[in-house]
């Protein structure tokens, strides 16, 4: 299972912990991850990247492993940790305030 | 007994504020949606237990919620506990909260609309301003969005269309925003003939349709906005909102970025009626639940200086459907007072004698029980109000 940690408004939005675990088929990817994760939680589709462009949305940004993948391609395949469980893939948002 | 409740969007949450008919005591319930952004919140005339509210965020966009137990529990529109969220191919049985923009009409109006440099800009969806349910059907609900477009419902809010003749408009490519953006903020029905919608568009104008939808009018003859090329265009004007009464849908107020104005023929031709106020200035307008003729503004210093004049705050009613204004005071605060009052943020009650309600962008909710002659703070710490509605529940 690939663990997903999401930002407090998400949460209380899918109504879930501070980590979610998702199956995801086939090559585990950016990509993959949220299909999966809007096929679980479809009160989140929208909101971590756009409905039909699928462009992430600007204030949000996707770390793994001490990587940031906000601008790697959905299609590059995702740490083994993060395949394996071991390790969360990370939907931060911009800190607010100054 | 009738119960009144008022619907207030802020800054950050949503609240509801209860009480009975004397609307002397009140019961503050919230925050809803907390930390998020709520434009917007109103009850179906339909079903009052129906509420619609634009909940948004600049990290996460959009949200669409709903009540159907008059604000006791909400959820997104087709994602209820219980229900199904996915069709048999799995594929999500609502999108509740996207409002994508009809493009079929490419190289037409529908593609770009003036940007503030004057060359063209793509349309892009930002947020729900305005929800206005519709008068008959509680599952039926317009939304007023930005960048500037008309959105329908017929399921309850789970799924939206554009009404893209507002935005196919030979003007469309015309209208450019103003400070705030560019949105439909001001959706109005016309209970005799439900063919008939007015909307109103910072900064584009005015605009009517006879059809439902189908084809748009600018009705902006007789205003006059110093701020554009030409003060008398067909549109780029700065309407902050309109008002009717349900009664007389033929005449509507307006409370313009500078002028408060009146037509006595659906929006045909407009004349001033800033008469004696001591700024034409502001953003709210509305009409007495009762007496058709009975106008109430908030003047605001001026475009630049976004809070009452002298620092008093003060409601100023027209009995007289205009030219001749009376300033309500008692129990507003009369020095220190720099407050705004945003345009979605003044509504009445349908009791008698008539409740007024406004709130601030200092948190705080006025009352008035007695038609604007005292007023009450209701809460006074709240964030932000952007908007404020009110249900008379039987």
């Amino acid at each position: 299972m690939i663990r997903v940690a999401l930002p407090y408004h998400l949460r209380n939005l899918a109504n879930v912990g501070s980590e979610v675990q998702l199956l995801v088929t086939g090559e585990v990817t950016v990509q993959s991850i949220l299909d999966a994760m809007e096929e679980r939680y479809p009160m989140l589709a929208g909101t971590i990247r756009d409905h039909d462009t699928k462009q992430r949305r600007p204030f949000l940004r996707f770390y793994a492993c001490g990587e940031d993948l906000s601008l790697a391609s959905p299609d590059t395949r995702l740490p083994d940790k993060v395949i394996a469980g071991e390790e969360p893939f990370l939907v931060i948002g911009a800190v607010a305030g100054g | 007994m009738t119960a009144i409740r008022v619907l207030v969007g802020t800054k950050k949450g949503a609240f509801i504020l209860a009480s009975d008919a004397k609307r002397a005591k009140w019961e503050v319930d919230g925050p809803f949606f907390a930390g998020w952004e709520v434009y917007h919140m109103k009850g179906s005339p339909a079903d009052p237990d129906r509420i619609y509210a634009s909940q948004s965020s600049g990290w996460f966009g959009q949200i669409v919620q709903r009540s159907d137990d008059g604000g006791k529990t909400w959820f997104q529109p087709g994602f209820k506990p219980g229900e199904t969220t996915t069709t048999p191919e799995g594929m999500p049985v609502s999108e509740s909260n996207k409002f994508a923009y009809d493009t079929t009409e490419k190289g037409k109006a529908l593609t770009t609309h003036q940007w503030y440099d004057g060359t063209q800009h793509p349309w892009e969806f930002k947020r729900v301003w305005h929800m206005e349910p519709s008068m008959t059907d509680a599952n039926t609900v317009y939304a007023g969005v930005e960048d500037a477009a008309l959105f329908k419902s017929t399921d309850g809010g789970s799924s939206w269309q554009e009404l893209s003749a507002l935005r196919g408009h030979r003007t469309g490519s015309l209208w450019a925003p103003g400070a705030g953006g560019m949105a439909v903020h001001t959706i109005i029905e016309d209970q005799k003939n439900p063919q008939r919608i007015y909307i109103a568009i910072s900064s584009a104008g005015a605009f009517r349709t006879n059809d439902g939808g189908k084809t748009w009018k600018p009705i902006n003859k007789g205003l006059s906005s110093q701020y554009i090329p030409d003060p008398a265009a067909e549109v780029g004007h700065c309407v902050h909102r309109i008002a009717m009464h349900p009664s007389r849908p033929e005449v509507l107020f307006m409370q313009k970025h500078w002028d408060v104005m009146r037509s006595d023929d659906a929006g045909e031709s407009w004349y001033e009626i800033s008469g004696n106020l001591p700024s034409d200035f502001g953003f709210v307008v509305d009409v007495h639940a009762h007496e058709p003729n009975t106008v109430y503004v908030i003047p605001i210093k001026s475009d630049s200086e976004h809070f009452p004049p002298e620092g008093k705050l003060r409601v100023y009613r027209s009995r007289k459907g205009g030219n001749e204004w009376e300033a309500l005071t008692k129990g507003l605060p009369q020095k220190d007072c720099y407050v705004n009052i945003l345009r979605d943020a003044m509504a009445v009650d349908k009791l008698d004698p008539c409740g007024i309600y406004f709130g601030t962008t200092g948190g705080q909710v006025y009352g008035s029980s007695d038609g604007g002659d005292n007023w009450k703070p209701i809460v006074q710490n709240l964030p932000s109000v952007y908007s404020v509605e009110v249900q008379a529940i039987p």
